[in-house]
């Protein structure tokens, strides 16, 4: 493989806190800070003028649906999907089918990565047994097998004494524990936010506080056992005060915020359009700006999509009925500059740490930055440039996605995966 | 002006002038009911299907009379014996519905937004006969119809709703249809089934029956849809009756010309004792009769018809 030359790039890497125009260089799949003469002279020159170069972006957050759903999603498209949107990690979670409760599943997504990734993918393993949150699965053998935390996504444990001991269990492996906030006694049956929005269309609503309560819980755990505890899509502002709180005080807690819940509110579900049915709800405006004061003070420690695909099929029908869950790798990017950049003024740098270094810090992962020594995975992209976002000719198996149809600003030129170019012109390479 | 809608899925989108044209068109129906031929022949050749997806009495019947006193074909059928049973979903048997050449369906479905999306989806008209908790328009407007016959315009005039509001797709259409139409509605029940929220429409919320009952004209009861509730939303039936049932004494709080209503089923001696709901202020079987009217004007309106004409359309 030839040394990789990105010439005249605007370099944004936060963990090196590189801001400037200028050149990247690597070699052998892996950064460097020069190239020699001979390198140069063979190398891959790429002419990055206007673009940004930033470190490939990581999202500890999706749903690649294999083994057992790959009618909406395969790890080949998954990641696929994911390189178009500019990731070069991704963390995926355990509700497979069967669940990804044994080291042989996670064995099986190891193998189907192996094969069919163009991408990173780093597995994640249940809490509980079947995700089911009445006994504790095996996540020593997890860990061997190539966890990276674990989590019943979806599924929150309700427990508090089967989370109690889940967290001082993984605490001996050192994994995470990642949690989605839900008390399941407070959501029977909801199907989107509880409050005037819910009152009006007339369907069931889950209160903020089902997902506050569990937050204070996770908090109060974490501080119990000293394990780390990550709070996946914090939708509530209440959970936002909560959680900055507890990090004042020093408790081992991390915390995520999707696109979707720092872009759009309730106010989205007049249509009953299923493509903004996804658990936990949209909330309010407060709730929305609450998240991004969240990411703005690091409240909230990184950006995460929460991709979760499902088929028209699926999702064409009675909003009761329809599954929760939306993709979000390939506009990921376009919305947080949209909002966190345009909108509410963050300045670009912080957004890029946010979808990069502190992502892969928390979980522990190699990548999120461009210094030497690091895997050369690299995303280019304009910063500017307008698209029409057509889900359906996305890369991704599915195309239940709220920004269909949209016109997005800022796209992603090039992938590149180990000095590999995986996506670029708009096609995987 | 002319009638311009294909659908009717909510009275929330319908403008006080459009409640005014169906209130018409059903007074124009309403005296033709009481002749000895009842029957017109404004959608002869028509073909209507009623798709019931809950169970229901009232409507069902209301509807399907009044597609028969307007000359069309009717075919209801409710879920329960349907393909459903096997697995079909809404969307394919709304479209088969279609590809039968039916000219309207009628829809009745648990999950609220359900006309919306058929609508959507389907080239014919969709009447919304009731949609989770979320809208049932024609009950608003049967309801609002009855209450302009007793009291004229209801600019100002207290109605109360009692009851069962948060699972109401009735009381929701009616907030709609008052709060239009210039009433001063107060929500009266259970703090769990009566949230705040529903301030946001325009309303009083109360949880004092005595002084939400006060000078009311009309007071609305919401039958307790033990179906629907979860356990926790109120102790039993007997608690709710012994703090809001309606019962003789509570009744005369109201004003003394007030009217009782209820769109059924009743469960009598829980949220209305009997006496009250067969009393001479109940007007709870007019409701029943305005319902034909009512529909027969929706569904000539949607499948074309012109308010002005409905006399043309009857000869």
């Amino acid at each position: 493989m030839p040394a990789l030359w990105i010439r005249n790039a605007r370099v944004i890497d936060p963990a090196t806190r590189r801001h400037a125009v200028g050149d990247l260089f690597a070699r052998d799949g892996v950064m460097v800070p020069r190239l020699s003469p001979a390198d140069r002279k063979r190398a891959r020159k790429i002419d990055a003028t206007g673009l940004v170069a930033c470190p490939g972006l990581v999202d500890i957050h999706v749903h690649f649906r294999e083994p057992g759903q790959t009618h909406k999603e395969t790890i080949g498209t998954g990641t696929r999907a994911a390189a178009a949107g500019g990731f070069t990690t991704v963390v995926c979670m355990p509700n497979t089918v069967p669940p990804a409760d044994n080291a042989g599943t996670i064995q099986f997504i190891k193998d189907a990565v192996e094969r069919d990734a163009v991408i990173k993918v780093y597995p994640t393993g249940g809490i509980t047994m079947g995700l089911k949150g009445q006994v504790m699965a095996p996540i020593g053998s997890l860990k061997r097998a190539g966890i990276v935390a674990i989590t019943d996504d979806g599924d929150c444990v309700q427990s508090n004494e089967m989370m109690r001991r889940a967290l001082e269990y993984a605490k001996m492996f050192d994994l995470p524990l990642m949690d989605h906030c839900q008390d399941h006694s407070m959501t029977h049956d909801a199907v989107m936010n509880e409050g005037v929005m819910s009152v009006r269309l007339g369907l069931r609503g889950w209160p903020h506080a089902a997902e506050d309560l569990i937050v204070s819980r996770n908090i109060i755990l974490a501080g119990l056992t000293g394990a780390h505890v990550h709070l996946q899509h914090i939708s509530s502002r209440h959970s936002v005060g909560l959680i900055r709180r507890a990090k004042a005080r020093g408790v081992r807690i991390t915390a995520e915020g999707t696109p979707h819940h720092f872009a759009l509110t309730e106010a989205a579900l007049v249509g009953y359009d299923t493509n903004f049915k996804m658990n936990p709800p949209l909330r309010t405006e407060a709730d929305r700006r609450a998240i991004i004061a969240g990411l703005r003070d690091g409240t909230l420690d990184c950006i995460a999509t929460d991709h979760a695909p499902h088929t028209a099929n699926e999702k064409d029908r009675e909003f009761d009925f329809a599954p929760n869950g939306i993709i979000g790798l390939e506009t990921a990017l376009a919305v947080s500059l949209g909002v966190l950049v345009r909108q509410a003024k963050f300045k670009l740098p912080q957004v890029i740490d946010l979808l990069t270094r502190r992502p892969a810090e928390l979980l522990h992962l190699p990548g999120g930055t461009l210094a030497p020594g690091a895997a050369a995975d690299i995303c280019l992209f304009d910063p500017t440039e307008s698209w029409r976002y057509d889900a359906a000719a996305g890369m991704s198996k599915s195309a239940n996605s709220p920004w269909h149809g949209q016109t997005l600003r800022g796209r992603v030129k090039m992938t590149i995966v180990d000095g590999r170019t995986v996506f670029a012109h708009g096609k995987i390479a | 002006m002319p009638w311009h809608r294909k659908h009717l899925l909510t009275i929330e989108e319908l403008s006080l002038a459009e409640i005014g044209q169906i209130h018409a068109t059903a007074a124009a129906f309403k005296a033709i009911l009481q002749r000895n031929e009842k029957k017109v022949p404004a959608l002869r050749g028509k073909t209507i299907v009623n798709l019931f997806h809950e169970p229901s009495t009232r409507t069902r019947l209301a509807f399907e009379m009044a597609a028969k006193r307007l000359s069309a074909d009717v075919i209801s059928f409710d879920a329960a014996s349907s393909s459903t049973q096997k697995g079909e979903t809404l969307r394919d048997t709304a479209q088969n519905i279609q590809a039968l050449n039916a000219d309207m369906i009628v829809l009745r479905h648990g999950a609220s937004g359900s006309p919306l999306y058929l609508s959507r989806l389907l080239d014919i008209p969709v009447v919304n006969a009731g949609d989770g908790a979320h809208e049932h328009p024609t009950q608003g407007l049967l309801d609002t119809f009855t209450m302009v016959e007793h009291l004229g315009s209801l600019r100002g005039r207290k109605v109360v709703i009692l009851g069962d509001v948060l699972f109401s797709r009735v009381a929701r259409s009616n907030i709609h249809a008052l709060t239009k139409m210039g009433a001063a509605v107060t929500l009266v029940g259970p703090s769990t089934l009566v949230p705040a929220w529903f301030e946001d429409f325009g309303v009083t919320v109360s949880h004092d029956l005595k002084s939400a009952l006060a000078d009311a004209e009309v007071v609305m009861l919401l039958r307790i849809q033990h179906e629907r509730q979860v356990s926790s939303h109120f102790p039993s039936l007997g608690e709710y009756t012994s703090v809001f049932g309606l019962n003789r004494t509570r009744a005369a709080w109201l004003n003394p010309r007030a009217i009782i209503m209820h769109p059924g089923p009743i469960n009598r001696g829980v949220e209305i004792d009997s006496e009250l709901a067969d009393g001479p202020r109940s007007v709870i079987l007019e409701q029943v009769s305005n319902g034909i009217a009512i529909r027969m004007a929706v569904l000539y309106l949607c499948a074309g018809g012109q308010p002005e004409s409905v006399v043309s359309a009857t000869e």
